[in-house]
């Protein structure tokens, strides 16, 4: 009877309905820690009730009804009483027809009458009106079920301010009216950038070695992919939300050989290609081929195909290159920006030869966004390095070592500076 | 001749005044309003939210781009203004998205605050 893993699995789904049903983010949240607290004391003294997710739901939604009455959140005593009846209503209408099903955590292909709510709650979350941060932080937390210790945690913030974030967020959706809706068909596409935006942060966060907790950093992987999934779900036309999930997949399928037993990182191409997850890269290629077939190619399209392209490389010798040169340069114009230049130029260099990736390299030194960004540096060392200029990639790494951000690149740099100096 | 007055103040100030002091505050202001209704010279106005829920709007490139926060760009001033009704703010900012002059500067969209009568 695991009533943790329940009360997590449909936290998300109850509170985008609790949300709709009572016109505030608040006041779900409270119902629903309610609903929670009298699970927690009646289910182990009288057993599972037959519809779990029935069960909350109801009981939420009375205790909604009685919070409604005593609290005094109305202009009028008119709007309180249509809000009473209109939980009334659904009370009547919900719990008896609610199916119930014991899927494991990422929802499967059924629809869900939750489903309506739960795409109303991720585009209400998203919502450009909100700060970036502010998106994120109410995702992770009313979507996803994270506490506010977990995501301050996930992101490296102090806990107080991660929860005045949140504070401020939902004071924002109350005080300036941001409607609780899924946005109309003409604008689908444009507020679903946000949308994926957010899930591609929440992922990178996880994956990238920033953050110190392991454990959250996987949570945070776990819960963008599953959140990927689910979007993909309610939102079966939009290619680049199916595309997202693809790139998120195929990254993660290569959790297992990212790093070594000391924690430090293993590049791409050293790493062990037995411990990728075959399952995932199946999953992956698949929606990316699919994602390219029904779709105009946008920037996490084209991500995907390339990270494509090294998940069917069964070896690194065997990369096709010369395909991801092509991917780049089609990602360019779709999404130009130093660090894709940056990539471009890294993957000109495998195709083409370290000579031709340096003088791409040339043409980055001048951007302004690059000028902290250690793997400029790092790049140009390597590529030094593979035409023996021992020194000159001395200074390169050297450089890339000073601007490094995390203990992991620190690390790598290192050895690589010493291979270096051990050669002049 | 028409005139628009702009109050600009110090939010924080504001929010230190005691219950007490900014009920004075708003006393003052509906004698204010009331006399100038009576004066002829009162078209409308309104108390703004604070700038925590503002939304700004712009259009470049055909693209709209909305963001959180006040208008603060240093090289452009208050040039015009529009007071809508509105369903919430996705109907305000499709509103304020085509004010022509939104492709060329920034629609600052705050919402007013409503005085709930007792």
């Amino acid at each position: 009877m695991d009533i943790e893993r329940i009360f997590r699995e449909e936290s998300g789904r109850i509170l985008a309905t609790l949300i709709r049903l009572l016109g505030s983010f608040d006041l779900a949240e409270e119902v629903l820690q309610e609903a929670f607290t009298a699970a927690l004391d009646q289910w182990p003294r009288e057993g599972m009730p037959s519809n779990p997710r029935a069960w909350l739901v109801s009981t939420a939604q009375h205790k909604g009804i009685d919070l409604l009455r005593r609290s005094a959140h109305f202009d009028s005593k008119r709007e309180e009483l249509q809000k009473i009846a209109a939980l009334k209503q659904q009370l009547a209408g919900a719990s008896d027809d609610m199916p119930y099903s014991d899927r494991t955590r990422d929802d499967s292909s059924d629809a869900d009458p939750f489903d309506d709510d739960r795409l109303r709650l991720i585009f209400t979350c998203c919502h450009p009106a909100l700060a970036q941060d502010a998106q994120v932080a109410l995702t992770l937390r009313t979507l996803c079920g994270l506490t506010t210790d977990e995501i301050a945690r996930g992101f490296l913030v102090p806990l107080p301010t991660m929860a005045q974030r949140l504070v401020r967020a939902k004071q924002k959706i109350r005080d300036a009216g941001i409607p609780y809706q899924v946005p109309p068909e003409q604008e689908l596409a444009g507020r679903l950038e946000a949308v994926l935006l957010v899930i591609y942060l929440v992922f990178n966060e996880g994956y990238s070695a920033n953050s110190g907790d392991t454990a959250i950093r996987h949570e945070l992987c776990a819960e963008a992919i599953r959140m990927g999934r689910i979007l993909c779900r309610l939102l079966p036309s939009q290619t680049e939300a199916r595309a997202l999930f693809a790139l998120m997949l195929l990254h993660d399928s290569r959790r297992n050989a990212r790093s070594g037993q000391n924690g430090e990182t293993i590049l791409l191409e050293e790493q062990d290609r037995n411990l990728w997850n075959r399952e995932q890269i199946q999953e992956g290629l698949a929606l990316v081929e699919s994602a390219l077939r029904d779709g105009p190619a946008g920037p996490y399209a084209l991500q995907a195909a390339i990270a494509a392209v090294h998940a069917r490389a069964g070896r690194a010798e065997e990369t096709d290159w010369r395909q991801i040169v092509a991917l780049y340069r089609l990602l360019l114009q779709v999404q130009p920006s130093p660090v894709v230049e940056l990539n471009h130029a890294a993957a000109v260099a495998m195709a083409e030869g370290p000579a031709a990736g340096l003088s791409l390299l040339d043409g980055l030194e001048t951007k302004i966004e690059l000028r902290e960004y250690y793997l400029l540096p790092s790049a140009r060392g390597d590529l030094l390095r593979r035409l023996g200029r021992w020194s000159d990639a001395s200074t390169s790494y050297r450089r890339a070592l000073s601007l490094a951000p995390n203990a992991a690149a620190r690390t790598f740099l290192s050895h690589r500076l010493a291979e270096m100096e051990s050669k002049t | 001749m028409q005139y628009l007055l702009l109050i600009y103040d110090k939010e924080a100030d504001w929010n230190k005044l005691s219950e007490a002091d900014q009920g004075a505050m708003y006393k003052e202001y509906g004698e204010f309003t009331q006399s100038i209704i009576q004066s002829g010279h009162h078209k409308t106005g309104h108390q703004l939210q604070p700038i925590s829920t503002a939304t700004t709007v712009r259009v470049r490139d055909k693209k709209r781009v909305v963001t959180d926060g006040p208008f603060a760009e240093t090289k452009e001033q208050l040039g015009g203004f529009y007071m809508i009704e509105a369903k919430d703010l996705d109907d305000a900012i499709a509103v304020a998205a085509r004010i022509p002059s939104a492709r060329y500067g920034s629609i600052e969209v705050r919402p007013i605050v409503v005085h709930n009568r007792p």
